[in-house]
């Protein structure tokens, strides 16, 4: 009898420990975008499970944490069928883990199929989503600030500003109107707190980024120039750091309260019309218009360049590119391989999927599908009115060659010891320099 | 009776053992063996010998540094939580008003998740040094006291209900003894209730530095390490490793790897040094 009780305990335990997870027919997607959780669940999921009768889970990595949650699922019973990596830097990493996608049919739905992205031989990561950052300023504010009387500026609108020094002296001017404007500051808080400084050490840094590798490219374009790059001079730093003070001597909190700030905070303070201009992305829309009692009205939400002082900088647009590429795992069943392109050639082409995508997620993508579409979503109107504008010129994202994380955080943590004026800023543009030379080796380049 | 008791042993065993054996041993072999391997999932391992061991040293000095700092919040907070826990045993034995309200409320901390507790104080400390228009990050003082001062938080409920526990076992017939003998309070303590509850004492001693090495979730959300890797405990620096190059997941086991050693000597030499002092009963 004991016995019995014994192998039968083992048993359960074993069970229990090796059952495979993971339910019939479904398609699983590791979501990068935390901004647009909701929706996945909510919106995406049961539509795609009533037009077709495939489940969709949608599991969203929490901010600044997608490679950790994504190396952990993938060593998971039931790891997920989609993923996503952020370029060819990102693809190096997960490179055993890919399959290959020239024979999906959500393949056939790329135009330009350089946009891809091939390794061993096989397309492996496909590109989804086109998005912009620069400095989204709220216009009725602007509109408000250009009628007052006693303006220092001869402009008369956010639109003639054109570079650095335009930029300098609205803000400046604006910082002394504070008080009538009724803003804390011009620009959001500088966000530092920790896992929030990416808007410094990977966009603001791309100006600086494109600037250098755009003039030692040797007939490549800056982002090629860039993943070979073993060294890295920050030859402009000094146009990063006028900015980076502007941002920081113009905010809606002083200096020093900079590292409590996430940009959680700033978008709030930019939604709540604390502040006039924050530097972010396309994505923030849907982050501004859903803080609770926000006051901008989607049709004042526009973009204007990243203005730092480089040359040429009047015909400067914004920065456009893609962090974004859809891979499927290697290691899951045929079966299943199909179900995900199946979910991913619906979301893109059928007409539910379209809406979705462009009115509620508000990508906008390079695919025949979506060409009798147009965006809705207020910052990627804007977008797409910078990209055909006549006389601009969009800048790539060249930071997407940084070489490792490492760099990010070595970065980041010199900024915020210069934030809190424990470093001098030659010693910052030294880490930046350095970091990059060891971080370019250890990468193999 | 007794044939059946040892014969049933057997059955009480196998379950946790099993769980044992699977769930700690198997991966912690795992761990070691994998120290020595480039890997990216379980299914692609490469071995790379003792590479992974020198890389951990060369390529930047935060281990070293983190492991230094780990061992200045250990110091400072083993001595702190040992005294203030057993200082409130002491105040709630004494038979003083409402103390079975004290002693849970003191619990209670023990209660939080590390990363809310972290989320908490962070809230706390940047609360107050707003006044003086800094913040946690400003300096890594604050982050060091910052970590202490929750590590306090957290565990001198926990200490406390075991010397609670000890003090209530304390030999009343010697306390009176030595009472007559005309020993006074502070003597009585020295050289009765501490020899006798010594047992207590090197079990809060271990748990309080093992648990000082471990923390990783205060450490996280408190301050991140920074500013500059100066408030970086090793776990977290061990975690920072596996995630921040491509390829590095074994130089981070072999950290994990060299931690485990030095936290089981540095135990283990506690456990020898206070067990020489326990008294039988």
């Amino acid at each position: 009898m004991k016995k019995v009780l014994v192998s039968l305990l083992i048993a359960l335990c074993s069970f229990s420990l090796f059952a495979q997870g993971g339910a019939e027919n479904e398609v699983y997607y590791l979501n990068y975008k935390a901004v647009a959780a909701d929706i996945y669940t909510d919106e995406v999921a049961p539509a795609f499970e009533e037009e077709t009768g495939i489940a969709l889970k949608v599991v969203t990595a929490a901010s600044n944490q997608y490679t950790q949650t994504l190396m952990s699922e993938l060593a998971k019973n039931d790891p997920p069928d989609i993923f996503q990596v952020n370029g060819v830097v990102g693809l190096q990493g997960r490179i055993n883990d890919v399959a290959p996608l020239e024979n999906t049919e959500f393949y056939k739905l790329l135009n330009d199929k350089s946009t891809a992205l091939s390794a061993n031989g096989h397309v492996v990561a496909i590109p989804y989503a086109l998005e912009g950052f620069g400095i989204i300023y709220n216009d009725a504010i602007m509109r408000e600030y250009f009628a007052l009387p006693d303006k220092a500026v001869d402009i008369s609108s956010a639109e003639e500003i054109k570079s650095f020094e335009d930029l300098k002296a609205v803000v400046e001017d604006m910082t002394k109107h504070k008080e009538e404007l009724g803003i804390d500051g011009v620009f959001a808080s500088t966000a530092m707190a920790p896992g929030s400084d990416w808007r410094w050490t990977t966009h603001l840094m791309n100006l600086p980024l494109y600037a250098e590798f755009s003039e030692n490219s040797e007939g490549l374009d800056a982002v090629s120039a860039g993943l070979a790059a073993t060294e890295f001079d920050f030859k402009y730093n000094e146009n990063f750091k006028q900015l980076f003070d502007l941002y920081l001597d113009n905010s809606t909190v002083s200096r020093a309260l900079v590292t409590s700030r996430t940009i959680a905070d700033a978008m709030a303070e930019f939604a709540l019309g604390r502040c006039v201009m924050v530097q972010n992305g396309n994505w923030a829309t849907i982050q501004i218009l859903g803080v609770d009692g926000n006051v901008v009205n989607a049709d004042d939400i526009k973009f204007m360049p990243v203005y730092m002082g480089l040359e040429g900088e009047e015909e400067q647009g914004i920065c456009i590119g893609t962090e974004n590429y859809f891979c499927i795992n290697s290691h899951i069943s045929d079966e299943d391989k199909a179900n995900a392109d199946k979910y991913l050639t619906w979301l893109f082409s059928s007409p539910t999927g379209k809406d979705l995508v462009v009115n509620r997620l508000g990508f906008i993508a390079d695919y025949s599908s979506l060409e009798d579409t147009e965006p809705s979503d207020v910052l990627a109107v804007e977008m797409q009115r910078w990209m055909g504008k006549e006389g601009t010129k969009t800048i790539p994202w060249v930071f997407s060659c940084i070489p490792s994380d490492q760099w990010k955080m070595d970065f980041g943590s010199a900024l915020l010891e210069y934030v809190n004026g424990t470093m001098e800023w030659s010693e910052v543009v030294n880490v930046a320099v350095s970091s990059w030379a060891r971080e370019a080796e250890l990468a193999g380049r | 009776m007794n044939r059946i008791i040892s014969r049933s042993v057997l059955l009480f065993v196998v379950p946790s053992l099993v769980c044992f054996l699977l769930a700690f041993f198997v991966p912690f072999i795992w761990g070691v063996v994998l120290s020595f391997c480039e890997f990216t999932s379980l299914t692609d391992v490469t071995f790379v010998g003792l590479a992974n061991y020198i890389k951990a040293f060369t390529v930047d000095g935060y281990f070293i540094q983190s492991f230094f700092f780990t061992i200045k919040i250990a110091l400072v907070s083993v001595v702190m939580i040992n005294l203030i826990s057993f200082a409130l045993a002491l105040i709630l034995t004494s038979g003083i008003p409402g103390q079975n309200i004290f002693r849970t409320i003191y619990f209670m901390p023990n209660l939080i998740g590390g990363i809310i507790l972290g989320w908490i104080w962070q809230i706390i400390i940047n609360g107050v040094l707003v006044n003086f228009e800094q913040t946690i990050l400003s300096n890594s003082a604050y982050g060091y006291w910052g970590i202490i001062l929750m590590s306090n938080w957290q565990n001198i409920g926990y200490m406390m209900v075991i010397y609670i526990a000890a003090l209530q076992t304390v030999n009343t017939d010697l306390i009176e003894a030595a009472e007559i003998d005309g020993a006074g309070r502070f003597r009585t303590l020295t050289s009765i209730t501490i020899p006798s509850i010594m047992p207590s004492i090197t079990i809060c001693f271990f748990m309080t530095i093992t648990n000082s090495f471990k923390i990783y979730s205060q450490n996280l959300s408190l301050t991140a390490g920074q500013p500059n890797h100066q408030t970086e405990m090793v776990a977290l620096n061990i975690y920072d490793t596996f995630y921040s190059r491509i390829g590095f997941e074994g130089v981070a086991q072999s950290k994990a790897v060299m931690f485990t050693l030095a936290v089981a000597v540095i135990s283990l030499a506690q456990l020898y040094i206070t067990r020489r002092k326990e008294v039988e009963n």
